[in-house]
């Protein structure tokens, strides 16, 4: 019978963590003018994987080029472990690499992510690695792609606030629940993934580096650590993550953490906390990190939040 | 200048500041000493060989309204183009009372800088809602577009001024948070009027504001423009080629053709009295 292990050709033949040394210098070089930029997108020469364009190729391309074999690397989809998504990523890198692997956030070094931040605080030592499908904040509100540049480059960022304005008339509140646009370092307007609203003040002023790649937009941003990321907002309109607050998760019994609804028969519901590493932890009684949102669900640092 | 004269009182305090009912004074006439609001000369414009515009000056006082009349293919809205400075010309200056530094070329200004100027000073209506109106957009959010890039960052403010700048162009606010494709022509104009006065701009540009729309709504639309012109003492620039629009409106009227400005003068002088062989032509067909 033949196996998928006899299909695939030797690894031998292949750089060290897949993409060759020049690809891995491209992407370095590129990773520290986005740092030195904050949020603003620095293109790169996205180059071809075994996994199709729209799978977390971009994610993938920037942990290969940092990835070690004394690294530890954990991969989420969606908060999960566990998906086919993250596993097939996760299998793929220490193939190519020989790193370790781990569901648990506080010993990870690289923390490769689609969709979500882990809930417990990340440190100084770990790096974020964010596949992003939409690099551009702008696109909603210009499809110019030569155009979104030039309002970049003029911090001409005003019509973000109009997208705000008019779902405030329509909707009475703002109904954007991912992607939703930050202001990094007082300058760049950049869209952080689609992280729920509920990640977005995670990032405001981390101790850990954030590096967002979209490998099929070819487009790559970073938000170094210690950086004023903030939500755009009006003055008195501020801005507000999900309202979960009667949420209790069913595995773990605890809330403020961010929840998957789960649709019953009948038309009730039951919530499990998204970050499957963190569930599985508490389930097995193991120690666990802070957490960003603690058990009042007030936000780690003070001041970020507005109630 | 004469009629000119009457009009310029009153307009160094800021427009629509007079707004509430409280009507203008009327002054004896005096000798004009203001200085131009906007002066651009020399302006030339070329489209690969077709010369668009060729050497056109344009002057607008304070409070003044100037009538650019002319066939199709006249170069008018060529011309209000580069004063709206959307188009680069290949050849001309242009002078506009902005920060006080008259010696400023606002065509050698860069793009963020041309952007500001644009924004605080001058507004626009084109002849197409389309051109002028975001229209997946709510009517209130078009007018509040306007203080959102000047920088208000207060919903509860852009409200309010969207509200009222709607209710100076006389804009039914029940209205106010449609979107502009389910209002009527004359509505559509309205709201482009109120976005271009919503941050009491120096000057307005009329690029055709009454074309297109039957002829009782023009006269009604044409009525806000003068009543809010009266008000407010803003300068106008107002391109037509319907000569009864320029005559309700101008103090001053440019008649262009190929590019070129053939008469220019008084609106009643020019319109009585043609000169020029193109203008007379002009007034008798449509008089």
């Amino acid at each position: 019978m033949q196996t998928l292990d006899i299909l695939v050709p030797e690894t031998s033949g292949y750089s060290y963590a897949f993409l060759d040394e020049f690809a891995k210098r491209e992407l370095r070089r590129r990773m520290l003018k986005a740092i030195a930029i904050p949020g603003y997108q620095v293109p790169y020469a996205s180059r071809e994987l075994p996994i199709a364009r729209g799978w977390g190729t971009g994610g993938l391309q920037v942990t290969l080029s940092l990835v070690g074999p004394s690294d530890v690397v954990k991969v989420i989809d969606q908060g999960a472990d566990d998906s086919v998504n993250a596993a097939n990523l996760r299998r793929f890198i220490v193939r190519m690499s020989g790193a370790q692997t781990t569901t648990d956030t506080t010993l990870a070094t690289l923390i490769q992510s689609r969709h979500r931040i882990p809930e417990e605080v990340l440190h100084e030592q770990q790096t974020l690695i964010l596949q992003v499908p939409d690099p551009e904040p702008l696109r909603a509100i210009e499809s110019n792609i030569s155009k979104a540049r030039e309002m970049h480059g003029d911090a001409d960022y005003g019509l973000m606030w109009l997208t705000l304005y008019e779902q405030l008339v329509r909707y009475k509140r703002v109904t954007l629940g991912a992607s939703y646009p930050v202001t990094v370092h007082g300058r760049y307007v950049m869209s952080p993934s689609p992280i729920p609203r509920w990640d977005v003040p995670k990032l405001h002023q981390a101790p850990f580096l954030t590096v967002l790649s979209a490998g099929r937009e070819k487009r790559l941003y970073a938000v170094p650590p210690y950086t004023d990321v903030r939500p755009l907002e009006f003055d008195d309109v501020p801005f507000r993550v999900e309202n979960q607050r009667n949420w209790l998760c069913f595995r773990t019994g605890e809330h403020n953490k961010f929840m998957n609804e789960i649709p019953l028969a009948g038309g009730n519901a039951i919530y499990e906390i998204s970050d499957s590493g963190y569930v599985n932890k508490r389930i097995l009684k193991q120690p666990v990190g802070n957490t960003f949102f603690d058990d009042n669900a007030k936000f780690y640092k003070e001041g970020v939040l507005h109630d | 200048m004469t009629k000119n004269v009457a009009l310029l009182n009153g307009v160094n305090t800021h427009p629509f500041q007079s707004l509430d009912l409280h009507h203008r004074h009327l002054l004896p006439a005096q000798i004009v000493t203001t200085k131009p609001l906007l002066q651009a000369t020399g302006l030339v414009k070329k489209y690969g060989v077709i010369h668009a515009v060729s050497n056109v000056d344009v002057l607008v006082y304070p409070g003044e309204v100037l009538g650019i009349v002319g066939e199709s293919g006249s170069g008018k809205s060529t011309v209000l183009r580069l004063l709206h400075l959307e188009d680069q010309p290949d050849a001309g200056k242009f002078y506009f009372d902005v920060s006080n530094d008259q010696s400023l070329n606002l065509f050698e200004l860069d793009r963020a800088a041309k952007r500001l100027v644009r924004v605080f000073n001058i507004g626009m209506v084109y002849q197409h809602p389309h051109l002028g109106l975001r229209m997946k957009n709510t009517s209130s959010g078009n007018v509040a577009e306007r203080l959102i890039v000047a920088g208000n960052r207060n919903y509860a403010e852009l409200r309010l001024a969207a509200r009222k700048s709607l209710q100076v162009s006389e804009f039914p606010l029940a209205r106010m948070d449609d979107l502009p494709s389910r209002l009527s022509g004359g509505m559509q104009q309205r709201v482009q009027l109120a976005k271009a006065i919503a941050l009491k701009p120096k000057l307005l540009l009329l690029d055709e504001p009454t074309t297109g729309l039957d002829v009782s709504v023009q006269a009604l639309v044409l009525d806000t423009l003068k009543r809010l012109q009266r008000e407010s003492g803003v300068s106008m620039v107002i391109v037509s080629h319907d000569l009864g629009v320029i005559k309700m409106l101008a103090d001053r009227v440019m008649v262009m053709r190929n590019g070129r400005v053939v008469e220019c003068g008084l609106t009643d002088q020019v319109l009585e009295d043609p000169q020029d062989a193109y203008t007379q032509q002009l007034v008798h067909a449509k008089l």
